[in-house]
């Protein structure tokens, strides 16, 4: 069964329109969307997420139909472009936030994110302010507040762009290593090709709102036949 | 070796020759020294206006102490100017009331502050618009418009049940209402700029994490507007207690309806400027307490 599957999905945010967007990403797979600035990644995926309004088209998730489900519903763990963190709660606030807001107790909740914290090596950080945050922790705190309610997929919006090059490499192999350990389908923005390289299982590469073609990043890289594709991965 | 903070603002390569250590110590804090040392018409002209404006305050603040401490009244006196018994009741009622007032804008400025700043809506403009009207209208038409609004069709209605369950609007409950008017715009607008500064993306992320709508007002929206919030409360507050004409048209100044503004008017108007002048100490005492607080809290973060 996929995880995710999007079938001829049409978006409209005022006179953009992202259209006919087909693609699946299996079971415990990391697919990487690419793309050049404003070719509709982000709104495809604040689609995923119900953040955004659908045009047409269905969203399923591991086969249930999620298309016109609330975003509270969907257990789809979205980490935006600048983590999204809560400015007015601290490290540990912030990545119980789900758990308390399901109803569990601050107590039992800490205890629940005691894996996902440890494997994210954040223990020193947890009664720090998120303010006082790297840009790489701040990264590494929004994915474990992802994580803490066992999501059914990973959405990621470009999390590691504003990062400085060495500490994006570092945060592309942990979002990896923490992909893999925790087994969830995950889908990651970006328009980089060495961060893709890094992370990806697969890679689809969207251009003024279409998805152009999917594949491993080799396949596209040598045998794509959009001018778009090769002009973004094969570039010097 | 470092660079100097103009030579890296600039981009210039550092000068030949040898660099002093202070001169590098002195970096970072090179552009607040020119701003000391050099003045220019600017700082002049800002810094002046700024004298002008404390001296203002501060003259306003200690006129009324000079004043009463220049009439020769035994410290006894004086203090029966601030106890006296019809003094204590103006001051209760205004307390009171403009704590009613706060509840009432509280409940209604927050909603309606929230809705001007998230949703998108036809009228959106209008409404915004109609909401600034009671700032810019002179007091007394708000007090003239309510008479008008309980002479006649609904509020004539409301005003003959009320008075059914022996409930007359010339009571507190009218203090609050012209209170109410008066000071819903500066609640809405304080509360609807505090949630326009909140990012509106986080309850997003909120709503992804399991939050209900309500849920992500509460526990994200609010908390992250809550400074605004409590500068607007404070703001609300204070404009309440101060509030003057409508009451004079509204409620007029029996006894039973006698707030600190409306005493001090009462008695002044018969020479009794000493108890005037106590009222006024009273009234800035109260300001300044609740600026105090509000700076207590929320430090840096506050608007005031």
């Amino acid at each position: 069964m996929n995880a995710l599957e999007v079938i001829d999905l049409t978006l409209r945010a005022g006179s953009f329109t992202v259209q006919d967007i087909s693609l699946t990403v299996a079971e415990g797979e990391y697919f990487v969307l690419m793309g050049m600035t404003g070719c509709g990644k982000s709104l495809l995926l604040k689609a995923v997420c119900g953040l955004a309004q659908i045009a047409r088209g269905r969203v399923r998730l591991r086969g249930r139909d999620i298309t016109g489900l609330e975003a509270r519903f969907r257990n789809i763990g979205y980490v935006p472009q600048d983590g999204g963190l809560f400015p007015h709660l601290d490290v540990l606030r912030n990545i119980t936030f789900p758990l308390t807001v399901a109803g569990m107790k601050p107590v039992a909740a800490r205890s629940a994110v005691e894996g996902i914290v440890a494997s994210l090596g954040l223990e020193e950080l947890l009664v720090r302010s998120v303010a006082y945050l790297s840009g790489g922790e701040r990264q590494k705190v929004a994915l474990a507040r992802a994580l803490a309610r066992k999501p059914e997929l990973l959405v990621l919006d470009e999390p590691v762009c504003a990062l400085d090059e060495p500490t994006r490499r570092d945060t592309c192999r942990e979002l990896r290593r923490v992909q893999e350990e925790f087994a969830v389908a995950t889908v990651h923005v970006c328009h980089s090709r060495d961060e893709a390289a890094l992370v990806s299982d697969r890679v689809g590469v969207m251009c003024e709102g279409r998805l152009l073609d999917t594949g491993t990043l080799q396949e596209l890289a040598t045998g794509s036949n959009h001018e778009a594709v090769q002009r973004l991965l094969n570039w010097n | 070796m470092s660079e100097t903070w103009q030579e890296a603002s600039s981009g210039a390569r550092p000068a030949a020759g040898p660099r002093t250590e202070s001169r590098v110590a002195r970096a970072p804090e090179a552009p607040l020294r020119i701003v000391g040392r050099r003045l220019n018409g600017l700082s002049v002209l800002c810094g002046g206006m700024l004298v002008f404006c404390l001296l203002v305050v501060v003259g306003l603040v200690t006129a009324d102490l000079f004043y009463l401490a220049s009439r020769d009244l035994p410290p006894a006196d004086i203090w029966r100017l601030f106890t006296g018994r019809a003094v204590m009741r103006a001051m209760k009622l205004s307390l009171l009331t403009s704590l009613g007032t706060l509840a009432l804008v509280v409940v209604t400025a927050i909603p309606a502050g929230y809705a001007l700043s998230r949703f998108r809506f036809p009228g959106r403009a209008l409404a915004n618009a109609l909401v600034d009207v009671p700032i810019f209208l002179p007091p007394v038409v708000v007090g003239v418009s309510l008479l008008a609004f309980f002479g006649f069709g609904l509020g004539s209605s409301v005003k003959q049940a009320l008075a059914g369950l022996g409930i007359s609007l010339v009571s507190w409950i009218g203090i609050i209402m012209c209170q109410y008017v008066m000071t819903m715009s500066y609640g809405i607008r304080s509360i609807k700029a505090a949630f326009d500064a909140a990012p509106r993306d986080l309850e997003q992320v909120a709503c992804t994490l399991g939050c209900s709508p309500w849920q992500a007002f509460w526990r994200v929206s609010l908390p992250l507007a809550r400074p605004g919030v409590i500068a607007g409360c404070i703001l609300v507050w204070a404009r309440g207690i101060g509030v003057f004409g409508p009451l004079m048209v509204f409620v007029g100044t029996g006894p039973r309806v006698q707030v600190m503004p409306t005493m001090m008017w009462l008695e002044l108007s018969v020479g009794n400027i000493g108890v005037s002048l106590a009222i006024a100490v009273i009234m800035l005492a109260l300001a300044g307490t609740g600026l105090t607080v509000v700076h207590f809290l929320l430090g840096d973060r506050s608007l005031f």
